[in-house]
Order: structure tokens, then sequence, then C-alpha cells
């Protein structure tokens, strides 16, 4: 479904992305993990469009993406942003946010997809005319996450979509994730600085440090420890030092 | 004790505005309105602006059923007359009614006022939105054509631009939007730089919507509150450039009555009459204020950062 080619993206002087090659089949879920700055969520705003300054290959379902992304691509990949505080309009109601792909798609019976994708993430009918900041945190991403399937894509890409939220929270989110794949076949493309999250969703994980991908393993290497890259396994020990204090 | 049962569910208005659960967009939309308005009218001072605002437009319109005299009516015999039962606030040099001219003028000083705002508020938003937006080549164009407006001094430039055309209330506005529109732009520029970097623009890009969409829709409407109360704020200053013009004899011309052209044609007589020239002061002076007093009242409501 997803196939990305020698990535590569600079900012001025910063190789932010350097020489970035792997694959996700339909149905299937990618994680990235790596630090900060390790060049993950540059990855997923070259493939999603935001960041136009890239070079090297991208396919989408086998076709090649321009710098320029049609209208129809937004249809078949979403995005969730990290934040929740920040990734909804201020000023405008959950019915506004939910109602705005559907307008910008022509897509029809605004009221009843509306009522249905609130029930799909398990929010109350009764937030739908709330403003963002009436909301928890917990609510507000799943708010976005109902956002990002409004136009039922094929693709999501989760921009660390837990790493704002309370432990307790997180989990709840991740299950409605882990949910929706099953329920929707949706193929999932994800980054995440925590490798529990990420194994949690993917069965594929690539690991990033300095704007190269180190390291691709599946989530069952990383539970029993075959590990090749020092840097995975130097990730993986903290995220169990963490875990197991 | 009288055991009073609970009445029948009867939900009243007031109920149905402030619901938590509205049933429908309708329902939505009234309650926050309602909502907004019930915030303002806990601002006296605004409320008050409010009402002396709305009363004065409104006198201004009903002047043809108000007003005692013909405004425009000289008797000669009669000049400079302090108020009495006849003329209630006298005559002025000609010997037409004060009072009557005060509506009258109302309508000229008014309504140039309210001319200026509709032309220049959606102009300097529209730039200055689409300037922050597009950024680059566009922005730098357009932002230097705004500095260069900026440059001029006010009332210079809204001097030189009706003595090019000809001196009259038409070219007075033109005038007067001429040189108020570059601080609108400036300031949506400043906050639309601010709202296109967010995560919740970038997830607009991503619905697929288009840049003017974008602009009009989602970043437009950010701008709008501080906006909204830099207009009424600037109203008494547009009022009073309105009026400068009028008193250099470049805005409205005689024997139409307007409250700057009436101060400017009475300060001969202000050590010796001095109600003549005072009272359309007074009238300037208490439509600045009220239109500042609710630009003030909507800071407070419109403005998200307070909430």
């Amino acid at each position: 479904m997803i196939e990305v080619e020698g990535l590569h993206v600079r900012f001025d002087d910063v190789h932010a992305v350097n020489n970035v090659s792997f694959a996700v089949p339909r149905g299937s879920g990618f994680g990235i993990v790596g630090e900060s700055g390790s060049g993950k969520s540059t990855v997923l705003r070259a493939f999603s469009g935001l960041n136009p300054d890239w070079t090297g290959t991208m396919r989408l379902d086998g076709a090649k993406l321009g710098r320029q992304r049609e209208k129809q691509f937004f249809r078949r990949v979403q995005m969730v942003f990290q934040d929740p505080y920040g990734s909804l309009h201020p000023r405008q109601t959950v019915d506004r946010a939910l109602s705005e792909p559907l307008l910008v798609h022509g897509i029809g019976d605004v009221e009843a997809r509306i009522l249905r994708a609130l029930a799909e993430v398990a929010l109350p009918p009764s937030v739908r005319f709330r403003y963002p900041h009436q909301l928890s945190g917990g609510q507000r991403q799943r708010v976005a996450i109902a956002r990002a399937l409004m136009a039922e894509p094929e693709v999501l890409l989760l921009d660390e979509p837990t790493s704002a939220l309370d432990v307790s929270v997180q989990a709840e989110v991740l299950n409605l994730l882990a949910d929706l794949q099953q329920r929707r076949g949706l193929t999932y493309l994800m980054v995440s600085h925590n490798l529990a999250v990420v194994a949690h969703l993917c069965p594929m994980i690539g690991v990033m440090l300095g704007g190269e991908m180190v390291e691709q393993l599946s989530a069952d290497d990383l539970r029993h420890n075959r590990i090749a890259h020092a840097h995975t396994a130097a990730l993986r020990a903290l995220s169990t030092e963490l875990e197991e204090p | 004790m009288s055991a009073a049962l609970p009445g029948p569910a009867t939900l009243s208005w007031r109920d149905w505005l402030l619901t938590d659960t509205p049933a429908s967009r309708a329902q939505a939309a009234w309650g926050r309105r309602y909502r907004l308005w019930r915030d303002f009218r806990a601002n006296t001072l605004a409320t008050g602006g409010l009402v002396v605002a709305v009363v004065l437009i409104a006198l201004t319109l009903a002047a043809p059923w108000l007003a005692t005299h013909d405004p425009g009516v000289q008797e000669l015999a009669n000049r400079l007359q302090p108020p009495s039962m006849a003329h209630w606030l006298g005559t002025d040099e000609l010997g037409r009614d004060v009072f009557s001219r005060l509506l009258y003028g109302g309508r000229v000083t008014l309504g140039m006022v309210v001319a200026v705002v509709l032309m220049v508020a959606p102009l300097g938003l529209a730039i200055g939105c689409v300037a922050g937006y597009a950024g680059g080549a566009l922005d730098r164009v357009l932002m230097r054509v705004t500095d260069v407006f900026l440059a001029f001094p006010r009332l210079i430039l809204a001097l030189a631009f009706v003595a090019a055309i000809k001196p009259g209330v038409t070219s007075a506005i033109f005038a007067i939007a001429l040189t108020a529109w570059p601080p609108y732009a400036r300031l949506a520029r400043a906050e639309t730089l601010t709202i296109r970097g967010t995560d919740f623009i970038a997830a607009t890009r991503l619905t697929g919507a288009s840049a003017t969409r974008i602009v009009f829709c989602h970043v437009a409407p950010l701008c709008l509150p501080s906006l909204v109360v830099r207009v009424t704020l600037d109203m008494s200053s547009i009022i009073l450039t309105a009026a400068s013009l009028g008193f250099l004899g470049m805005g409205a011309q005689p024997p139409s009555p307007e409250w700057g052209a009436m101060i400017a044609t009475a300060r001969r007589f202000i050590l010796d009459q001095w109600w003549v020239p005072t009272i359309p002061g007074i009238a300037i002076f208490v439509a600045s204020l009220s239109f500042n007093l609710l630009g003030d009242g909507l800071r407070d409501v419109l403005d998200p950062k307070q909430r």
C-alpha cells in the first residue's frame, strides 16, 4: 500500500531524513521509532504532503506521489496529530470539525455520518456541539480520529497519537485504534518514541537515528530481543526499564 | 408549607438556549449567541456604549420626524440664539436651528463612519489574511503596498486625495477608507502568521481543502474578533477624521449639515456664543465615547484568550 524508497528531506543545511526506504502492505501497520529529532515525524509529514521539500520515490497503492497532492489523495490518506490540544480549531465545534471533510469532498448525508462517527470513536452524542476547550484530552484525540475517518480513508498516518495523553487514556485510544484497524482494514503508518505503543499496533518496526533508518524488524523479533543494531537495543532497554522499575 | 409539585416539564426559552445537549445545529447556534449576549450584558459600561450608539443612530434615522425645523432654512433675524423653547439647542450664525442640523448632520457623519468601516474592514482582513497565509512574493508585495500607505500621515493623505478629486462626502469617504485600511491588513497578517503554522490548519490542509477555503473559512474567523474590536475603537478616530475634513472644508459642503463642518463654521463664536460650536462637539464626543466603550466590551466578549 505504501512504498517509500530513498527518501531524503533537507531543511537548509540540516539533512533531516537520509535515504529512508520501507514498505507497508495493505491492512498492516508500520511503526517508526526514534528519539526526538531523529527525523521520524518528518518522514510522516513528507508522505502526507505537508512538507514538499523531499526527494526520492513515494508510492501509494503503486501510484507515484508528486510534490503537490490532489484532492483525491486526501480521501485515501488521513493523519492524526500528536497534540489533540493543537490539532482542533479552537473556535469550531466538534460538529463543524467533523463536517468539514464532508463539505470539502462533497459527501452528503452529513447528519447521519457525524452521529455514526461519534459512535464509532465511543463519544456520546452530547459532545457534538461542544468546543475543543470543553473536552478532555482523550475526548479531543477521539474527535481528531473521528475527523480523520470522516472521508473513509484507507491509510491513517499517526504522529505520536498518544504521547500527549494520560497513561490510562493512552491505552483507551490505542485500543480504539487497534479496533478501527480491524474493523475497517486500515493501513497504519505510525510514529512514536515509545516502543511498546508501536509494537502494540504495528507488526513491523523501523528504528531511526539521526535521519537514517538503522534497522527494520518485526514486533515479534523485538519482543524476543532478536536485535541487530545497538540503538534499537538501547531503546528497548530504556522502555523495559521504564515499564519494570 | 405548601408542597409545590413540580409543574409539567415545560422548557422555558432560556433553558432551551442554555441546554448542554442541543438537539440541532440551529439550537446550538442560538445558544452560542445567547451566551455571548449574556457575557456582553454583564459589562455595564459596554452595554451603556451600545445603548447610546443605538439611540444616536435611531435619532439620526428618525431625523425627518424629530427635527423641529428645516435644517437648511435661514432666519437671519434670529441668529446665534441661546437654547430656548422655539430652538431647543439655539440657532447658528445664519439663524438655522442647531437641534435639527444636529440630527441631519448625524446622518452624514455616522453614515460616513459606517460606509468607511464597511469598505475598510473586509478589505484589510482579506489583504492581511491572504498575504499572511500565502507568504513569499505575494506577501512581500502586499505588505510593501501597505507600508506605503502607512508611511503617510493619515489626514494629509486624505486631504491630498480629496483635493485631487473634488471636496464632498463621497470623496471624503473614499479618502478616509484609503488611509484607514493598512492597520487592519497588518493586524490580520500578524494574526494569520501565528495561525498558519498550527496543527489545526495543517489538519485542515489534509482534508484537501483549497487555500481559498482555508483562508476564508478557517483563518479569517480567528482574526475577526481582534479586527472587530480594532474597528469599533477606530470608529471614533474615523469620526474625528471626517470632522477634521469637514472642518477644513474638504468633507461635506455647506449648506449640508455635518458635525465637523458645524464646528468649523461656528468656531468664530466660541467666546461669545459658546454653545453654537460646543453642541456638535458634544455630539462627536458622545458618539466617539460610545463606540469606544462598545469596542472595549466586544474585546472582552470575543477575545478567545480571555475566556
